[in-house]
């Protein structure tokens, strides 16, 4: 009698797990990662019919805590199961929560693999496993999605290249003038006559940021001109290897103008890591040493106006130049000329009059041709978009829609 | 031969990591490059010490102006350097109570946690405060009307500075936002200057910059612009 109860007990409490027990999600496909290394897979499967985003509700809020009138145990998440060749035994790889349908499974090897996925509901119980389904990881030795970038980098790289060789080739021209660019002769004149010291900050980011390089570039011209007005040059550092790099780059300056002997290695020193350890030194030296010329060419953050104001207290004539769109506005308000974005990166090319270098400028005017056809075709097709279907996310509709994504994300790697 | 070197080098790394973008199973190494740097950057961090305190000892030797500050300078850099290499007061690991050296050399309570919260952190602080007064006179210089291009700015900056008071809004409260009149209410001036102006303007710059960071790198690569090196 009491082992009837017992298993009548058993049947009944298995029926009620059994009652409980969510829908697995169906349908799992298993595919190759595009455009990798050979190193992922890309699964996806259709949510379980106890996930509470198929009936609308935010399966967010599918906690034990907030549960959704409709669902009695909704699904909370989903657990993604691997079994690598070979192997007998399923292993737990990751979860999703509760609405997501799909998993990368990444770090593997060119093998196959078989997947799994279970449901798991808000009182934490599991569903039956999905269907199983396998995958290879296959290599892709082209990221195919970067292509069409790609071929818009050699169109704009070749231009630059192309007119490089013409002009090596003799033929002229013609670069307009560049305010910033022309008073710096003016500035380090000043600084002579006046008997007081040029200083250059060369920015607050390492040498491997783009605009450090050219800030360097731009070093070597203006300690040319030091060295050939003998004019004294300071220049502070943020970081090691930028100290380094400039002492050599004002060595070499020093030397082609002529004059070795006036070179001073202590004139190019680090002081600090720090941002604003390295202000303060900085606006320490400007108010007591008072230079006459001051130079910004780098990157920069809310030093700018710091060093501006302070330098334009000591009445120091001052130039900059940079690439970080955030601090121009406070290096146009407070110095006396000011490199906006391309004149920086043009600034080398300009003082140094080599026809190679002013090449590269024409081929950046390719560039430029090339992106204002883009901005037009990509702004006459979303107006037109917009008006014949309105779309969503400001992206137009149909084949524009395409075509504007094409735009953006092939052509322009975004 | 001693140009010839690093332009070489530079430019096999340059071209294989601009190659390596289209090259799925040689994207990572473009990760062990930023690595190598940060080797470098150890050694060079090394130099750079090295030269403060040369620099500052200098300057002390020869009276130079402000050679206190370089005796303030040298004093805390080798006390900072002291307490965290020798980890003063630093407490030892949870999983390591028997070896007092254990822990981090940042964690909570020990001498250079605090030099940092309580003396760097409000130098800092105190240097980026003085940010307000300078844009305030850097303002005060820049919008003075005296020409056409100024009187606009002026107007303009005005302007997003009313709408971005918690008043300003009060001043157009009249016009409906319904009504077709309703792009002339301050805070919808204010968005437009914002978001069409400002981003109009910072993404034309921001092409140009694109484009010139390519030609700068190109040149580098090529050999073209040798000046970083010292000369042409």
């Amino acid at each position: 009698m009491r082992i009837f109860i017992t298993l009548a007990i058993i049947i009944l409490s298995g029926g009620t797990l059994l009652a409980q027990q969510p829908t697995p999600p169906t349908n799992l496909k298993v595919a190759d990662f595009v455009n990798d290394a050979g190193d992922r897979l890309q699964l996806t499967w259709n949510l379980s019919e106890d996930d509470p985003a198929l009936d609308g509700s935010d399966a967010e809020d599918a906690s034990t805590e907030d549960v959704p009138a409709e669902l009695d145990n909704p699904i909370i998440q989903y657990r993604i199961d691997r079994q690598t060749s070979g192997d007998s035994e399923f292993e737990e790889v990751g979860t999703v929560d509760a609405g997501i349908d799909e998993y990368v499974a990444k770090e593997l090897e060119q093998q196959k693999y078989t997947f799994r996925v279970i449901a798991i509901a808000a009182d934490g119980s599991v569903s039956v496993p999905s269907e199983t389904a396998s995958g290879t990881p296959i290599v892709q030795w082209i990221d195919k999605s970067k292509i069409a970038f790609g071929i818009f980098m050699l169109i704009v790289c070749g231009s630059v290249v192309y007119f490089i060789e013409m002009a090596k080739a003799g033929r002229t021209l013609n670069v307009r003038k560049i305010a910033g660019l022309e008073a710096i002769e003016e500035a380090v004149g000043r600084a002579t006559e006046m008997g007081r010291d040029c200083l250059f900050v060369p920015g607050i980011q390492d040498i491997n940021d783009i605009q450090t390089v050219a800030g360097i570039t731009v070093l070597s011209r203006v300690a040319e001109l030091t060295a050939e007005y003998d004019a004294g040059l300071d220049v502070p550092t943020t970081r090691s290897l930028v100290m380094t790099t400039a002492r050599e780059t004002v060595e070499g300056a020093y030397t082609a103008a002529g004059r070795p002997d006036l070179y001073n290695p202590d004139n190019i020193y680090y002081l600090t890591d720090e941002q604003f350890g390295f202000v303060a030194a900085v606006t320490g030296k400007m108010v007591r040493e008072k230079p006459a010329a001051c130079f910004y060419m780098g990157a920069f953050y809310a030093e700018s106006l710091i060093f501006a104001e302070t330098a334009n207290t000591v009445g120091a004539i001052q130039i900059a130049g940079t690439a970080m769109p955030s601090q121009l506005p406070f290096f146009v308000a407070a110095c006396d000329y000011v490199l906006i974005g391309e004149e920086f990166f043009a600034a080398s090319a300009y003082l140094s009059g080599e026809p190679q270098q002013l090449g590269s400028l024409k081929g950046q005017d390719v560039g430029k041709f090339i992106a204002a056809i883009f901005l037009i075709v990509g702004a006459v097709l979303m107006t037109v978009g917009e008006f014949i279907s309105p779309g969503s996310e400001g992206e137009g509709s149909g084949m524009f829609r395409e075509v504007i994504l094409f735009i953006k994300d092939g052509l322009l790697g975004n | 031969m001693k140009r010839l070197v690093p332009i070489v080098i530079a430019s096999i790394v340059g071209f294989v990591l601009i190659l390596a973008k289209f090259i799925p199973p040689i994207q990572s190494w473009e990760e062990n490059v930023v690595l190598w740097f940060d080797i470098l950057a150890v050694f060079a961090f090394v130099l750079g010490g090295g030269n403060l305190i040369l620099n500052h000892l200098k300057k002390i030797s020869d009276r130079q102006a402000g050679w206190g500050f370089s005796v303030i300078t040298l004093v805390a850099f080798l006390g900072t350097l002291t307490v965290g290499l020798l980890k003063i007061g630093v407490p030892p690991n949870e999983k390591y109570l028997d070896y007092v050296w254990s822990g981090d050399y940042q964690a909570e309570g020990s001498a250079f946690w605090w030099v940092f919260s309580y003396v760097y952190v409000p130098l800092a602080s105190t240097m980026f405060a003085t940010l307000a007064f300078y844009i305030s006179s850097a303002a005060f210089r820049a919008f003075r009307a005296n020409n056409i291009e100024a009187s606009l700015l002026l107007m303009t900056a005005l302007l997003v500075l009313v709408a971005q008071t918690s008043s300003g809004p009060m001043l157009t409260d009249f016009i409906p936002d319904d009504s077709s009149y309703a792009i002339f209410k301050v805070e919808n001036i204010k968005g437009m200057l914002v978001n069409l102006f400002n981003t109009l303007g910072t993404r034309a710059i921001m092409i140009g910059i694109a484009l010139g960071v390519v030609s700068t790198s190109l040149k580098v690569l090529l050999g073209v612009d040798q000046s970083y090196l010292g000369g042409d």
